[in-house]
């Protein structure tokens, strides 16, 4: 399966029709300027902020360069504790795997901890294929969940919804899955978390299995770790007899010491607290205490196709934190669904199409979908440089393309001869200036038939056809100059006469 | 010192008065600077939009211009960071050592006008006077990618007359970033839209930036808004003295 939401459109068309959910603009500026400053906040009381994110990515950095010998090491670790070690080489065969567990204890539900891994591969579709209910147990979860809506953001996936309409999906679906929420429900966040746990507990505590993922994977100890705020991580991690959790290999750390950086870097950069809540690390089954029986799955899905990026592989070292989602300008105003996965903002952009190649055009259009701002690499707790690795897989796009006999769209067609139009005048200074001469003449004719000033003076085009109807749509074009500062400088020995 | 004009095309073809502005400012600090006439494009354009073996000839063209100058010296921090972060990859994919060679001699060479004035002139106060309520946008690229920092601020704050004032939200994007306003005209718009509304908010009547190709966004989303504001680049307020002003 492709690692995107199936029947997206392709970027720029989800973004339009998302810029126009007046509510959801509202939602998303409000959220991510709180986050946003919660995060700066707690980053700034670190003394050698700077020196921690080079730790953290070199954490993650030695564990890529040795993945296959640190996954074995993780391997043995976890056997010898008395877990059960599945290897996934995609979707369908992680899915499969999980299904099986829950087949072979005869359940027809489980309960889960908030997980991106799970989510990208479809997992909780896949078990309803098979007649098995997985719910959602963190609170955003169980919004999108309770809402028939799909995850907006990698923290908090509910992002685009405000209390009012969670209120709304509360009343209206608890009843139908469960507790339903009680008559007085008001739009207060206590009230709301309170009803959500009620309803919750006893899913909780009818579970036989519980399905997981994890922040990191130690392989030295064998120990998985999950990071969560709410408790109910803790919940399900420690009540089922079964414990299942579907990892990417891209989790490992070597030494259960790597956690160090981690753990003070993971909070700080996403929910903005100095530590989070609830850390629970659990090595294989613990006789007497917790699940007795624990399975994991690491998965692979692309990302052994992501390590072989020399440029893209950095990718790699994402922690999940959300930081560069927050900060981004783009995600502010379109929001995650226009992304079309589980991974939206500055790492989606390039995470799918790393994970999944560029083959189809919505995953083609997301390294696209970013002004280069590099807002992102600036906040992202492991270095991971966004704004490079975005302009090497709009590389990859246009060499992808490079062979075709028909042309991908028009307005792609146009683009690549543009640009090489603009490859060839650019190559030669004679002919940028006979280029300045036309744009000169053109110039003029605006200038005479233009009806529209620039502040200051100067002639401007207002609406133009064709496809500079996409600048002047919205933005006044200022007229070319009769005199390009070349032929200035020419006429003029620079000025000097 | 001999010191290269990097105009850039979108300014040689349509700010011409920026770089004017650049010459007659390097001039008053006593510095000659040359306009070498091969030059043509940085080659940013072809980079970001994925187009890396277009963009081979137009570096090219760019480390043939500019070799053996001391300081290459452009008034666009997007320019810059182009010139200085993106050569050598083109440059690597050219699989050309000798081209790799000429880019490891022009990246490191390549200043923004800010970083020349402040950190190889040693110069804040350029004597400008320039009496008008200015507010200053740090575009991205002079930002993040060069990292000039307070350089532009405090050139602006020794300005005789000059009445700087704060632009909430500075940091953030305009949303002009290339061709990004063209193939995501939308989401471009849309942040182009809060940026001139933090513009218009501080009641300046000159916004001021590093790089005209952001300010042709925002400018031309403030012209078409008729809102009172017109957008100038740093150099020309740098240059602007009394009885010129």
């Amino acid at each position: 399966m492709s690692g995107t939401f199936v029947g997206m459109p392709a970027f720029p068309t989800a973004a339009r029709e998302a810029l126009a959910d007046t509510q959801q603009r509202r939602n998303l500026a409000h959220a991510t300027r709180t986050i946003r400053d919660k995060r700066a906040a707690v980053v700034a009381e670190v003394e050698d902020w700077e020196g921690l994110r080079l730790a953290g990515a070199a954490v993650k950095e030695a564990a890529l360069r040795d993945l296959a010998t640190h996954l074995e090491t993780l391997e043995e670790s976890l056997t010898r504790a008395g877990a059960i070690v599945h290897w996934a080489r995609d979707a369908e065969e992680a899915c499969a795997i999980v299904a099986q567990v829950a087949r072979d204890h005869g359940v027809d539900e489980v309960v889960k901890v908030k997980s991106m891994a799970t989510g990208e591969i479809g997992l909780n579709e896949a078990l309803e294929a098979e007649g098995i209910a997985a719910w959602e147990t963190d609170l955003a979860e169980l919004i999108v969940q309770l809402g028939d809506d799909l995850p907006s953001h990698i923290l908090v996936p509910a992002i685009h919804r405000n209390r009012a309409e969670i209120r709304e999906i509360f009343r209206r679906r608890m009843g139908d899955v469960g507790r339903p929420a009680p008559e007085a429900l008001t739009d207060d966040p206590g009230v709301l978390a309170g009803a959500a746990r009620e309803h919750l507990r006893e899913k909780f505590l009818r579970a036989k299995v519980a399905v997981s993922g994890a922040n990191f994977a130690v392989a030295d100890t064998g120990t998985l770790v999950v990071v969560e705020s709410e408790g109910n991580g803790r919940m399900c991690l420690t009540l089922p007899e079964v414990l299942v959790s579907v990892v990417g290999i891209e989790k490992v750390v070597a030494t259960w010491s790597d956690l160090d950086a981690m753990l003070r870097l993971l909070p700080r950069s996403s929910t903005g607290e100095r530590m989070n809540p609830y850390t629970s690390t659990w090595s294989g089954v613990t006789p007497g205490d917790g699940p007795q029986e624990v399975h994991v799955v690491l998965l692979d899905n692309g990302r052994t196709r992501a390590l072989a990026d020399d440029v893209g592989r950095q990718a790699l070292r994402c922690i999940r934190c959300s930081a560069c989602l927050n900060v981004c300008p783009v995600y502010e105003r379109v929001g995650g669904h226009a992304y079309g996965s589980v991974y939206p903002g500055p790492i989606g952009a390039i995470l799918n199409p790393l994970l999944h190649g560029v083959s189809d055009e919505q995953t083609a259009s997301l390294p696209y979908a970013s002004s280069l701002c590099g807002a992102c690499f600036e906040v992202c707790p492991v270095r991971i440089d966004i704004p490079s690795v975005l302009v090497d897989q709009r590389a990859a796009v246009v060499d992808s393309h490079r062979g075709d006999r028909v042309p991908r769209s028009g307005s792609h067609w146009q683009e690549a001869v543009a640009m090489k139009a603009a490859a060839w005048t650019f190559s030669d200074s004679r002919r940028l200036r006979w280029a300045e001469r036309a744009s000169g003449l053109a110039g003029r004719v605006i200038g005479r038939f233009s009806r529209t000033t620039l502040p200051g003076g100067r002639a401007a085009a207002g609406r133009l056809p064709g496809p500079a109807a996409g600048w002047t749509g919205a933005r006044d074009l200022p007229a070319p100059p009769p005199e390009s500062f070349r032929e200035w400088w020419d006429r003029t020995d620079g000025g000097r006469s | 010192m001999r010191v290269a004009l990097q105009i850039t095309c979108v300014n040689d073809a349509m700010f011409p008065d920026t770089g004017k502005a650049v010459v007659r400012l390097l001039r008053r600090l006593g510095v000659d600077v040359d306009f070498p006439g091969a030059q043509t494009c940085c080659g940013q354009p072809m980079v970001n939009t994925g187009y890396l073996d277009e963009a081979v000839p137009v570096v090219r063209a760019f480390v043939d211009a500019f070799a053996g100058y001391d300081a290459i010296v452009t008034p666009s921090g997007s320019c810059a960071g182009s010139a200085r972060h993106q050569h050598s990859i083109v440059a690597e994919r050219s699989g050309d050592p000798a081209l790799v060679a000429a880019v490891a001699e022009t990246a490191p060479r390549t200043y923004e006008l800010t970083e020349f004035l402040v950190d190889v002139l040693g110069v804040t106060d350029v004597g400008a006077y320039f009496p008008h309520r200015v507010t200053y946008h740090p575009t991205c690229h002079s930002l993040r990618m060069l990292g000039v920092g307070d350089r532009p601020r405090r050139l602006l704050e020794a300005v005789r007359g000059i009445e700087l004032v704060e632009l909430p939200n500075a940091t953030e994007c305009c949303g002009f970033g290339g061709t990004f306003a063209l193939k995501n005209a939308d989401t471009s718009i849309a942040m182009g839209a809060d940026k001139a509304r933090h513009v218009r908010d501080t009641g300046a009547e000159v916004l001021v930036a590093g790089d005209n190709s952001c300010l042709m966004h925002i400018g031309g989303m403030l012209s078409r808004q008729r809102a009172g504001v017109r957008v100038m680049h740093l150099a020309e307020i740098l240059a602007a003295t009394e009885g010129a002003a």
